[in-house]
């Protein structure tokens, strides 16, 4: 085995058992702890799959600043951790679960059927997710689409703003 | 690591993310596993495009990011705006929409 396969396997059990552990958690702020693990372990997966520009926007932009918020809104609203841990019953949580694995199992007949098609990974080069290489389509084929997505945060932007903001007195 | 690992892995992932929606109560922990989910499509993504030798899936992955992070922060101004009107983050307690 590989080194990139170790590392990437790895990174998928951390990631599967910490995204469980976010939904088991009753406590907000030990959950958003434990999506900073999952994100760090998708960054590796990233890396793993050739994508360094990725890997570092996942750390940066995830990691960093969409989890930072998530704790600020939640150390800012500091909610009381709630006795249930689930909204429903043991009946329906168990029946919910069940679903979900038959889910799963739907899903993996497709993906299966993908590795009857071929499932191995073209060969690529040094500069394959590169920053350059990834900045270099940015900026000319998507260069709509990016001055887009750059709209769609300044609207974020302002709306959270809008949003958040505390009424003034005397103001409807 | 084949293609067919980061698929599955994605799948468990999206699973995980959906339960989560369906069975917390916790407003800012289901928004959570809808970041749980996006990130499962985003491993789903940037293996297609390893598979395929391009880069526009990786490009999509990019943009699945900026909309997360806008979703996010407009998400969690809602989350303050409704906790001062209702004083809590119980979603089965939020029910302004019905009369």
């Amino acid at each position: 085995m590989s080194l990139d396969t170790i590392l990437a396997s790895v990174a998928s059990m951390t990631a599967i058992c910490s995204a469980l552990m976010v939904i088991w958690q009753r406590n907000a702020v030990i959950s958003a702890l434990f999506l900073v693990l999952n994100l760090g372990s998708v960054a590796i997966l990233f890396l793993t799959l050739g994508g360094e520009f990725l890997a570092a926007v996942q750390v940066i932009v995830y990691a960093g600043a969409i989890m930072v918020l998530f704790l600020f809104v939640i150390m800012l609203l500091n909610p009381a951790p709630l006795k249930e841990r689930f909204a429903s019953g043991p009946v329906v949580t168990g029946l919910t679960f069940a679903l979900g694995v038959l889910f799963v199992a739907s899903l993996m007949r497709g993906v299966m059927s993908l590795a009857g098609a071929g499932g191995a990974m073209a060969s690529v080069g040094e500069r394959y997710g590169s920053t350059r290489s990834v900045g270099e389509l940015l900026f000319t084929a998507y260069l709509y689409p990016f001055e887009l997505a750059g709209v769609l945060l300044l609207v974020a932007m302002v709306g959270a703003v809008v949003l958040a903001r505390r009424q003034a007195p005397g103001e409807d | 690591m084949p293609l067919v690992s980061y698929i599955s892995l994605s799948a468990v992932l999206f699973t995980i993310g959906v339960m989560g929606v369906l069975l917390k109560r916790n407003a800012l922990t289901i928004f959570m596993s809808i970041e749980l989910m996006l990130n499962a499509v985003n491993v789903a993504l940037a293996a297609f495009a390893r598979h395929h030798g391009g880069l526009d899936g990786q490009i999509f992955v990019f943009f699945v990011m900026a909309v997360a992070a806008a979703e996010a922060a407009v998400g969690l101004a809602i989350f303050i705006a409704i906790f001062r009107l209702k004083k809590t983050t119980d979603v089965t307690e939020i029910n302004l929409m019905r009369w």
